[in-house]
């Protein structure tokens, strides 16, 4: 292992895809770096490009996708390797899915499965082949391995699977691991178990994470650093444990304030009006999130947001600096301040959906009616 | 044994009319008991959820009281009347749809492809109320609008809908009906965090202005205190705790709670395997969950996770 | 699911109705050529007797197999009857009969597999191996055993057919009225209090509705060229009425004695407009799979 350079570099990932003739672009200008034995969260709702940046990463994408940009998995670029180089990258960069269903052959048994790469690329002996497999079975705390090898996957619930195929996925050595949604589909019980199973590998096997999920809470929890995405744009990368603290872009506020808090329940949730949006909805010459943007101000209409550096972070917006350290959630509260500048984790209390601020907010719709009580007119623009 | 309060409703009041009240409801499918012995109350205009994991039964609670599974035993009662059995004729069946309705998780095949939201509305509106056009068409108006759609959006076909606004024609039309109760099974689990939040509100604001009870039915912890009064908690069948919600996830009494509890993830916190690593004393496929391990706060209780 | 589907449709795209010239389109030029002979044949098949320009039943034996002429572009068939105008005037028989196969085929089948996906259970099984018990006779065989016991003609023909080819329509249908069962929407219109009959014909079949008018397609070529063949036995329709399949039989003779053009003319009037209706049947199929939810 290397230990020169980040172990991973996206630098200026753009993807367009085919859909129905048309050509959309689903990622824009796309930049990470995971350094060895690193997990960086990936966050985002739907149409924010997360899945199919790993996608990317791993060569998965379908016919026809025009990609730009460069990907150096150690050094070398990913986009150009074919044949054995691509066979042998693929046993450094493993991935795991949502649905482990969907993943794997319903005919064959289990440890056909697990075993395949193994024997085919690796030239791994049959029985030695399998031996390993039941080690990887056990590191994922499935005892009765042997067992397990002779089962066909819909023998298994959704939680044993899911840890099946981490242990598959482990069986080449990898040195990244890709995890799309892993735990979406999972009790949340079950859920802590697998990233608690995946926290101990990878601090164990010093294996490199990039762990994508629209759980930001969740992501920062297990990650040491976290993306946020938003219509195909990486717009904040930051420390997770200052992810909620002090947050860089108003987005990664909105979304950790959109939730409702375990621990208290509060009158009105802070909704962000309008939907989330994907990169080809989104305005092109524009801050993509503005529309929806309680920040948003002109010159976050007039061009496309810098990426600006704070603090070892990032943040893709206009006003980052300025609104440096305001932006931080510190959790639901009653009170109702709802000024420009103030913590934003000033929830609903007695307001509504949240409103513009009075300096003239452009893009997004304005209340029919002032913010007391529930207005019906407002109802109908939260869409989504 | 777990301490699960033995009064279903520590709060029932006499005078409170109940909307719904469930008692020793059983189902079995076979040798599976997927609901053993569940019992509880629901007031008008309260909100109560039913907490669990796959497999606890809370889908099976759900889909007995709106009558699309029958009871092995026990009995169902909402607005006064029983319905434990199923509904021998439609007349029946619309009546009781009048009285309890239910939105689904899956916005994606909640509504007929070929219908527009419009249509979809109107139908059920015509099953069960005015006959009018008339009446009919302002009853829809009103109903996009409490949901929060467009007149455009009511014309559209749902291929043209995101999730959530899918989600909102799936209560509006089950509002129709004006159900004097709404399961929502997990409805808003399938929906963008942002988006949630929104339905989420409208689900609140639908509950002040029309006075209907909530059943919800979830897995999470945070969506269940921010919108339910009562919990109950069931797992595998069973209701291993009730009680307020905020009392429930502040002050679990069920080692199961709290390992659910202890299970949302947030910040700061950090997951903990509780089955171990290199092979020592796993289970791996659940057995009977062993006795809890006694420690108040951090440690949950071991247990087999999955099967 | 398509890595494509993970992009969200876009908000209030202006709301594309399924028209008829719009799946016509999806099918691809193959289908919308198919459906252009389709067009014609079913003009002729109605107006054929009134286009055709010779009387198509009043022969010349002095005639018998003259080839193409100014007059008569066509020539003569065996009984020296102008062969165009007995072309243009049997497709009429010769698209009735499948019209009415289909007709009941689809009908029954429709009805059979929604009823036997909805209630499912016992219902179910016995109506799936009844219909098994049926496909265990090929069409043709049925139709000469309603010959031998009817006597021949084309509607007996047409019912043995009928009946044959229902459990084909019927075990595609059940897989597609199962799957719109299992769908949510069902089950919401169900505890709404919807009658199951309201909600069979108003939401199931009008949602299996494309796959239907495939397999019509398809089964109305599969039903021409087997009643063709009926009539070529002389257990069809009778001569000396226009009918291609009973052309083929009346002319075979030309084909050994040098003047084929009758007997392969009726045959290539079959055969356009049954590959026509495969393809365009086939087309309808994909269009149908391929439906977007």
């Amino acid at each position: 292992m290397t230990n020169a350079g980040p172990l991973l570099e996206v630098d200026g990932l753009s993807v367009h895809l085919r859909v129905e003739g048309n050509e959309r672009p689903v990622l824009r200008d796309v930049s990470l770096s995971i350094s060895h034995g690193e997990a960086l969260g990936l966050v985002g709702e739907s149409g924010s490009g997360k899945s199919m940046t790993a996608r990317a990463i791993d060569r998965l994408l379908p016919d026809g996708a025009r990609v730009e940009g460069s990907i150096r998995f150690d050094g070398a670029e990913v986009g150009a390797l074919s044949g054995g180089d691509l066979r042998r990258y693929r046993l450094r960069v493993a991935m795991i899915f949502q649905d482990p269903r969907a993943h794997v052959n319903p005919v064959r048994r289990i440890g056909d499965f697990m075993t395949e790469v193994l024997r085919t690329s690796l030239r791994v002996p049959r029985r030695e082949a399998g031996r390993r497999a039941v080690e990887a079975l056990a590191e994922v705390g499935i005892a009765d391995g042997g067992r397990r090898l002779d089962q066909y996957p819909h023998e298994l619930s959704g939680g044993l699977l899911q840890r099946v195929m981490i242990a598959a996925a482990l069986l080449t050595e990898p040195d990244l691991l890709l995890a799309d949604e892993p735990t979406t589909a999972l009790d949340v019980t079950t859920q802590a178990e697998v990233m608690a199973i995946l926290d101990e590998l990878r601090s164990r096997l010093g294996l490199a994470l990039l762990f994508i999920t629209h759980n930001l809470e969740l992501a920062a929890a297990v990650c040491d650093r976290t993306a946020v995405m938003y219509a195909g744009q990486i717009v904040e990368v930051r420390l997770s444990s200052l992810l909620h603290a002090d947050p860089l872009h108003p987005y990664t506020a909105a979304l950790a304030a959109a939730r409702p808090d375990v621990d208290r329940s509060s009158a009105r949730l802070r909704a962000i009006p309008g939907r989330p949006l994907s990169s080809f909805e989104a305005p092109q010459n524009e801050c993509a999130f503005a529309p929806r943007c309680e920040y948003a101000r002109r010159p976050c209409t007039e061009a496309s947001p810098p990426i600006v550096r704070i603090d070892g972070g990032l943040s893709r917006c206009t006003r980052a600096m300025e609104l440096r350290g305001t932006l931080g959630v510190a959790g639901h509260t009653e009170a109702t301040s709802q000024g420009e500048v103030g913590p934003l984790g000033a929830a609903g209390g007695g307001a509504d959906e949240p409103t513009v601020g009075p300096g003239g907010q452009l893009g997004a719709p304005p209340p029919s009616a002032p913010p007391t009580g529930r207005p019906a007119g407002t109802l109908a623009r939260s869409e989504g | 044994m777990s301490q699960v309060a033995l009064d279903p409703t520590p709060r029932a009041d006499p005078a409170e009319e109940q909307i719904l009240e469930v008692s020793s409801l059983v189902k079995r499918f076979g040798d599976l008991v997927a609901v053993d012995d569940v019992s509880f109350r629901l007031a008008r205009a309260r909100s109560m959820a039913i907490v669990g994991e796959s497999g606890s039964g809370k889908t099976t609670v759900a889909k007995m009281i709106v009558g699309l599974e029958r009871p092995t035993s026990g009995t169902i009662v909402a607005c006064g009347r029983d319905r434990s059995r199923p509904a021998r004729s439609t007349a029946l069946r619309r009546a009781r749809g009048r009285e309890a309705q239910i939105v689904f998780q899956d916005p994606y095949t909640s509504l007929d492809p070929r219908q527009t939201v419009e249509r979809t509305l109107d139908e059920v509106i015509r099953l069960h109320h005015q006959p009018d056009a008339a009446d009919r068409r302002e009853r829809v108006r009103t109903l996009t609008e409490l949901v929060g759609l467009d007149a455009r959006q009511a014309r559209a076909l749902p291929r043209d809908l995101s999730g959530g606004q899918r989600q909102r024609v799936a209560i509006a039309r089950a509002l129709a009906a004006e159900p004097r109760v709404l399961i929502l099974d997990e409805a808003v689990a399938a929906l963008d965090v942002s988006i949630q939040a929104q339905v989420l509100n409208l689900l609140a604001d639908i509950r002040e202005e029309t006075g209907v009870s909530y059943v919800l039915i979830s897995h999470d912890l945070a969506v269940v205190r921010q919108i339910s009064e009562d919990t109950i908690v069931m797992r595998e069948g069973k209701v291993v705790e009730r009680g307020p919600t905020a009392q429930v996830l502040d002050a679990p009494q069920d080692p199961y709670t709290r390992l659910l509890r202890e299970s949302v993830p947030r910040p700061g916190w950090r997951p903990v395997r509780r089955l171990s690593g290199a092979g020592t004393r796993t289970t791996g496929s659940g057995g009977p969950p062993p006795s809890p391990a006694g420690h108040a706060s951090t440690n949950p209780a071991t247990s087999g996770g999955d099967r | 699911m398509s890595i494509t589907a993970a992009l969200p449709v876009g908000d209030l795209a202006p709301a594309k109705r399924s028209s008829v010239l719009g799946t016509l389109r999806a099918t691809g030029p193959a289908g919308m050529a198919s459906a252009v002979v389709i067009g014609a044949a079913t003009f002729v098949a109605v107006f054929g007797v009134v286009i055709a320009p010779y009387d198509p039943n009043l022969g010349n034996l002095t005639q018998a197999w003259l080839g193409p002429s100014a007059s008569h572009l066509l020539g003569f068939d065996a009984q020296g009857r102008d062969l165009l105008s007995r072309l243009l005037a049997g497709a009429w028989t010769s698209m009735l009969g499948p019209l009415l196969v289909v007709g009941i085929c689809i009908g029954a089948g429709t009805a059979l597999a929604v009823l036997a996906a909805w209630r499912g259970g016992a219902l179910d099984t016995v109506v799936s191996s009844g219909l098994n018990v049926v496909f265990a006779f090929p069409g043709i065989l049925l139709a000469i055993l309603a010959a031998a016991i009817f006597g021949a003609g084309l509607i007996a023909a047409s019912l043995a057919l009928a009946i044959a080819y229902t459990p084909y329509v019927a075990r595609v249908l059940r897989g597609a009225a199962l799957r719109e069962r299992g769908q949510q929407y069902v089950a919401a219109l169900e505890v709404q209090g919807v009658s199951a009959l309201r909600i069979c014909i108003r939401h199931i079949v009008p949602n299996i509705a494309p796959l239907i008018v495939a397999q019509a397609t398809i089964l109305f070529g599969y039903a021409m060229v087997t009643l063709a063949a009926i009539s070529f036995l002389g257990l069809g329709v009778q001569p000396p009425a226009p009918n291609w399949g009973v052309m083929v039989s009346e002319n075979q003779q030309g084909i050994l004695q040098g003047t084929p053009l009758p007997a392969l003319a009726a045959g290539a009037a079959i055969v356009v407009v049954v590959v026509a209706f495969n393809v365009l049947g086939e087309r309808l199929f994909e269009v149908a799979r391929r439906g977007g939810r």
